[in-house]
């Protein structure tokens, strides 16, 4: 039961916290020494991380997952998957049981200033957004006064929705269920006549219902900012240099036109910004103490945030927007790798 | 002249196979060493958490919430503070525990009763539910209840129970009052006139044993019970103005609602619990000895009189203590809520913690509450039993 997980999780933090400061500043060489990454993902968000019909994890916060382990160990596969709710994801990272997060979590100043969180970057610009059932005759989200609303707790979603409500003086009733599953149930159901959370959720849970999905409409409104991205310990900065510039070789690897495919038959061109990238010169990944391949295992094995987003999320009818390249008119931006 | 000196007694000498030293002694580094490691523990948690930039301590209860609660039995909006958020959830698992307490005790003690009845059907009937239900667990048995209440039509095609009553996947919602000063004041002179009934009921033993009569309670008693709440009420303007159900938007608005939460996580945890109250009571039943029966019915006491004086009182005895403990598991048990989304203290305070990152504190909060609803609950069972039980003189 969740309460008891908690209750665990409470107790083991309280027990490791206190055990003299390990996993302080070691994050990198515990998983060295583990050989194995633990990467905090969503319990089941297609598109984002959920497990396929073979059981292998997929999404674009895997394949975050999936980067920095080809980063740290040449070899992609050398992630163990944590599936964590909404309310279990920050003591998960707190306590240890996970090294990172890429779990759709929403980059704020409280989790990043408070809770001993660093987010080392976003991998995807998200806002919050309603979903109704097409028959409901709702148009926007203006008319969902006194409507009863689905949410998830310890979410951003959670806070917006109540300070949604507040500014436009909407009344509505909160059904709040932490496991997702559960909520997204309460809402096919008809608890709810409306279900909430950031945009490409609703799209995700949506896709999700295959024999239905037509009869959901996801509302215009679109209520919040919801930057998503990878978070590490606070005050382990090695690790998270790892994590920050692993997620930035993606997005450096689409605006230099490097893909999984195509990056072999690059290695012996003459770009300096390839040539850098690829580790033939400029040291880079002895710099972050990996391998100086590190950035091209990452393309060879993971792809670049494009064909991540093109593979994990695309599918789910989301346009790129703001998660285009900022050559393309988009939010995306990797500081020069050099 | 030095005859002799008085004898003295063998000297002390405090040495470490002293037996009192060496329990002392023993005792006291047994004590230093619990100490020290909980004085470890909390000074490195402290230390550690502040390292890592982790916020501790209280504050945070006194910032606003931000957080949309369903229900809540006293005015709560995301104004307010945690503190207030967190007093809602407690107030919520108050109301589901006390309702659920007396409902179980209720349908605990009949199927109890009638699982020892001479009617075959009945007794097999009781039997079969409470092996049924003792057997499964709590929450497959809320998500049972709790699916099969999102199963009811939606708020516009309600099922119309007549007399202004809508069953939907939304709850129950019921027609009421407007509820005002008047209806409390009535409340109260109500309360007042059952304590002075309870009053006049000893009086009136008291007069009995001293004399042999027994003044009339009954009908003293029913003007104050209902009498008086009447007469505060209309001297009060007796305003009535009926708060109806209506559909209107996308659900009901007015009268009472029950939420479709609060009725799942209720109905699991009477179910529950009444199977296993009905084999206290049944237990304490048999432990009545059958000759008690025949001996009370020997004295003349009609079958009514041989339960309630007789009988009753010792299987109380036998039945009180076990069931303390499915009060407090009822209690407890309503922690499982979290599953079904009614924001009981558990699911509010993860949700503080969440939000806040203080997961100590936050789980210290959850069982400082929970300790001080179980102690309050043993206490007052405690002090009940003690009254129940054999009066050894």
């Amino acid at each position: 039961m969740n309460f008891f997980k908690t209750l665990a999780v409470g107790a083991f933090i309280a027990a490791s916290v206190s055990g003299a400061a390990l996993a302080q500043q070691a994050t990198f060489e515990a998983v060295r020494a583990r050989g194995i990454l633990n990467c905090g993902v969503n319990t089941g968000l297609a598109g984002f991380a959920a497990p396929d019909s073979q059981g292998n994890w997929r999404g674009l916060d895997v394949d975050m997952c999936r980067a920095v382990a080809a980063a740290i160990f040449g070899d992609a596969s050398k992630v163990r998957y944590i599936p964590t709710t909404a309310q279990q994801r920050f003591t998960a990272l707190q306590s240890g049981e996970v090294d990172m997060l890429a779990r759709n979590t929403t980059w704020t100043f409280q989790r990043d200033v408070q809770l001993g969180f660093d987010f080392v970057g976003i991998n995807f610009y998200d806002g919050q957004g309603f979903m109704v059932k097409r028959s409901a005759n709702v148009s926007s989200a203006r008319e969902l006064n006194g409507a009863t609303i689905c949410v998830q707790p310890g979410t951003t979603t959670e806070l917006n929705l109540a300070d949604w409500g507040r500014a436009n003086n909407i009344r509505f009733t909160p059904v709040v269920i932490e496991r997702l599953e559960e909520v997204n149930a309460a809402y096919f159901a008809g608890r709810c006549d409306a279900l909430t959370t950031d945009v490409s959720g609703l799209a995700s849970v949506r896709a999700s219902r295959a024999g239905e999905a037509n009869q959901h409409v996801i509302l215009p409104e679109v209520i919040s900012k919801e930057p998503l991205g990878p978070a590490v310990r606070h005050g382990d900065n090695r690790f998270a240099d790892i994590v920050r510039w692993s997620l930035n070789a993606m997005i450096e690897a689409e605006e230099l036109g490097l893909t999984s495919a195509n990056i072999e038959s690059k290695l012996s061109e003459r770009n300096p910004s390839i040539q850098r990238f690829v580790g033939a010169t400029g040291d880079f990944g002895r710099m972050l103490g990996l391998d100086n391949r590190w950035a091209f295992n990452i393309i060879k094995q993971v792809g670049n945030y494009g064909e991540s987003f093109e593979r994990n999320v695309t599918p789910l009818g989301i346009q790129r927007g703001p998660n285009r390249l900022w050559t393309q008119g988009g939010l995306m931006y990797s500081p020069p790798l050099r | 002249m030095s005859g002799e000196s008085p004898r003295r007694p063998p000297r002390q000498t405090l040495s470490l196979g002293h037996p009192i030293v060496r329990s002392i002694v023993w005792q006291a580094v047994i004590l230093g060493t619990i100490g020290w490691c909980v004085w470890w523990l909390v000074a490195n948690t402290m230390h550690n958490l502040e390292v890592r930039r982790i916020a501790s301590g209280f504050a945070f209860l006194h910032r606003e919430a931000g957080l949309p609660i369903g229900e809540a039995l006293i005015d709560y909006s995301p104004e307010n503070s945690y503190l207030r958020a967190l007093f809602v959830g407690v107030l919520n698992t108050l109301k589901v525990a006390a309702i659920g307490i007396v409902l179980a005790t209720i349908l605990g003690t009949l199927i109890g009763v009638a699982r020892l009845a001479r009617n075959f059907l009945l007794a097999k009937l009781a039997s079969a539910y409470v092996e049924l239900l003792r057997d499964l667990p709590l929450l497959l048995q809320l998500f049972f209840w709790y699916s099969l209440l999102q199963g009811l039509p939606g708020p516009r095609q309600a099922l119309a129970l007549g007399g202004d009553v809508f069953l939907s996947n939304r709850g129950i919602y019921f027609p009421w009052v407007e509820w005002t000063a008047a209806h409390w004041a009535a409340t109260v002179a109500a309360l007042a006139g059952i304590l002075a009934s309870v009053a006049l009921t000893r009086r009136a033993a008291r007069i009995q044993e001293a004399t042999g009569d027994r003044p009339h309670v009954l009908l003293p008693g029913l003007v104050l019970i209902v009498g008086l709440p009447a007469l505060v009420f209309f001297a009060a303007g007796a305003p009535w103005r009926p708060d109806v159900p209506l559909l209107r938007g996308f659900n009901f608005q007015g009268g009472v609602r029950v939420t479709p939460e609060f009725a799942a996580l209720l109905v699991g945890l009477v179910t529950y619990t009444a199977a296993f109250i009905a084999e206290n009571v049944r237990a304490g039943i048999l432990a009545v000895n059958w000759g008690q029966w025949e001996a009370a019915g020997a004295l003349g006491l009609s079958r009514g009189l041989q339960l309630r004086l007789i009988v009753l009182p010792q299987a109380l005895r036998v039945i009180i203590p076990p069931t303390t403990s499915q009060y407090l598991n009822l209690t407890k048990n309503s922690s499982l809520a979290v599953a079904i989304g009614y924001p009981d203290i558990v699911s509010i305070a993860n949700t503080t913690l969440n939000q806040t990152g203080q997961a100590i504190e936050g789980i210290a909060i959850i069982m400082a509450v929970y300790l001080t609803i179980s102690l309050s609950i043993s206490l007052f069972m405690n002090w009940y039993n003690a009254r129940v039980a054999l009066k050894e003189r």
